[in-house]
């Protein structure tokens, strides 16, 4: 039975080869595979945001992909993010506005944030964006952070924080 | 989870063949609905089919003056779309309604579609339930259901079907384009979710190995405005408790055209076709609105716990039909 399939896929820059059981999620990939352990397992069934990777520069949970189906495809996690030693802007205006508590939702948020604004620069409208903009990158107000970021649940409550983080970065 | 193999065939007519020899086999969207569920235990495919790098990833303007949405463009891409966003908003606003972004991001629309009940008991498999085990019986009916129908339920299945974009789909009057190893054929979107009657795990009217590949909308009617309204636990990140999904043309204060789809209140999107035909030609006001909906809503049958819907629903669609019908009224599109 060929219940497992040879993978390659590029994981922050390198390429990463394997032969998986089909089962592996991307998420399992990262964590147990590749030993990438910045990544998350909250719910692991898409409720909470913990696993949030960067998926072809597209913002996923990797708790609900499939590692066989990512086939050729680049992920970006928080340890691919910053330079060498120096933070990305996100990771350095989390710390500055001190946006989270435990951190175990941290790095989910970083990437989503990163994928956030790219999002809203690609002009992409939120369930809050006025059905009237005009075409163009969409200004990331506190209500369309909120509700663009709504995929990143935090138990320690550091929102407002993550909320101001995330619109430095943006402007 | 059970061992599966993995197949990702590069057109729909090897797809189809893969799924029509194999009765345990599954496609494969995006997976945010069918990975979850197989680690649940509640799917067991022994064979998944990737449909999601197929080539229905375009959308398209039609001959027509309609636009189709290939099956496997993903909601994100979709809901983005300046095409969509000008002569579709429904569509769009269903969309950003659902989920998160990363979650959109993943998700194709055929997978959409087909996604299954959020009824607790048909997630937890060491509960009885019809609609994943036929004949155990639906504790639904007795237990947890304020989320579940108040129409069109059975006794044998009181569940909703979870999808936003459905709903939008359901008031535009959106065909669904599939193909089978007997080739291929078309469907009015609200004619593809079943309702339970005595065979509840059946969703849909699909047949094994059936494929979505595109689903198409006729051209925008002329002068109509419409919005999708959805009220949930939590302002974001939350499936629907209802929703409604309305198209209005008013001339001359008379109710022209009129659509509305209601969300999470059915087994599928609930077309109410009574309330439609009730304000055809009728002034375009609130009273016309409050009693038309009435009509609809005389159908419903809700349990001891999910009553509250029957009240939402009606304002959420008399305050919807009632902005559509003020010309300078909020969401003027
Ligand atoms: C936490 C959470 C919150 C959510 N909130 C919402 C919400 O508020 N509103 C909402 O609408 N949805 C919501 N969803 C559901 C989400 O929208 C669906 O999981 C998603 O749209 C499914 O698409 P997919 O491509 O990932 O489907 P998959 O999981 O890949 O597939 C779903 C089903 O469709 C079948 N399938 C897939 N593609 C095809 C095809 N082309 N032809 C035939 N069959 C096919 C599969 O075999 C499977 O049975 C939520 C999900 C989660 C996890
Ligand atoms: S409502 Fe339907 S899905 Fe829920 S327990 Fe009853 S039979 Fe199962
Ligand atoms: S672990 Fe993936 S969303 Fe929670
Ligand atoms: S910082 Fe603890 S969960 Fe967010």
């Amino acid at each position: 039975m060929g219940a497992m399939t040879a993978v390659t896929l590029n994981v922050n820059g390198e390429r990463f080869s394997r032969e998986l059981d089909n089962r592996t999620t991307l998420l399992d990939l990262l964590r147990e595979h590749a030993h990438l352990s910045g990544v998350k397992k909250g719910c692991d069934h898409g409720q909470c945001g913990a696993c949030t990777v960067l998926l072809d520069g597209r913002r996923v949970n990797s708790c609900l992909l499939l590692a066989v189906a990512m086939d050729g495809t680049e992920i970006t996690t928080i340890e691919g993010l910053s330079d060498g030693t120096t933070l990305h802007p996100l990771q350095r205006a989390f710390v500055d506005h001190d946006a989270f508590q435990c951190g175990f939702c941290t790095p989910g948020q970083i990437c989503s944030a990163v994928g956030a604004i790219a999002e809203a620069r690609a002009g992409w409208p939120s369930a809050v964006t006025a059905h009237d903009a005009p075409p163009g990158p969409v200004e990331l107000t506190v209500p369309e952070v909120r509700e663009r970021m709504s995929g990143n649940l935090c138990r320690c409550g550091a929102y407002v924080n993550i909320v101001s983080a995330v619109r430095e970065v943006a402007r | 989870m059970k061992e599966f193999r993995y197949e990702r065939p590069t057109d729909a007519d090897s797809a189809v063949a893969l799924l029509t020899d194999a009765p345990g086999a599954a496609y494969l969207g995006g997976g945010t609905n069918l990975v979850d569920l197989m680690k649940l235990g509640v799917a067991a495919p022994d064979l998944l089919v990737d449909v999601s790098r197929l080539p229905f990833e375009e959308v398209e303007e039609t001959d027509g003056g309609g636009l189709r949405v290939g099956a496997a463009v993903r909601n994100s891409t979709l809901a983005a779309r300046r095409m969509v966003r000008e002569r579709y908003p429904i569509v769009s606003e269903a969309l950003l309604s659902g989920a998160s972004a990363q979650l959109r991001n993943a998700a194709t629309v055929g997978g959409n579609l087909l996604q299954r009940t959020r009824c607790l008991y048909f997630q937890d498999v060491g509960k009885p339930c019809n609609k994943r085990r036929p004949g155990s019986g639906c504790p639904a009916r007795e237990g947890v259901h304020r989320d579940l129908a108040i129409l069109g339920a059975s006794e044998h299945c009181v569940a909703t079907h979870p999808s936003d974009l459905a709903v939008a789909l359901a008031a535009l009057d959106a065909m669904v384009h599939l193909v089978s190893a007997a080739g291929p054929r078309s469907l009015p979107l609200t004619e593809l979710h079943r309702l339970p009657g005595d065979e509840p795990h059946r969703d849909t009217v699909l047949r094994h190995g059936e494929l979505i590949t595109a689903v198409e909308l006729p051209p925008p009617v002329p002068e109509a405005r419409s919005a999708y309204r959805k009220a949930r636990d939590r302002a974001s990140y939350a499936f629907a408790l209802a929703s409604v999904a309305a198209v209005l043309q008013v001339r001359g204060g008379m109710v022209h055209h009129v659509r509305i789809a209601f969300g999470a209140l059915a087994a599928r999107p609930w077309r109410a076709r009574t309330a439609e035909e009730a304000l055809l030609g009728q002034p375009a006001t609130e009273e016309a609105f409050g009693e038309a909906v009435d009509r609809e809503l005389a159908a419903a049958r809700p349990l001891r716990d999910n009553g509250y819907k029957v009240p939402l629903a009606r304002r959420l669609a008399v305050s919807v039909l009632t902005d559509l019908a003020a010309p300078d009224a909020g969401g003027q599109r």
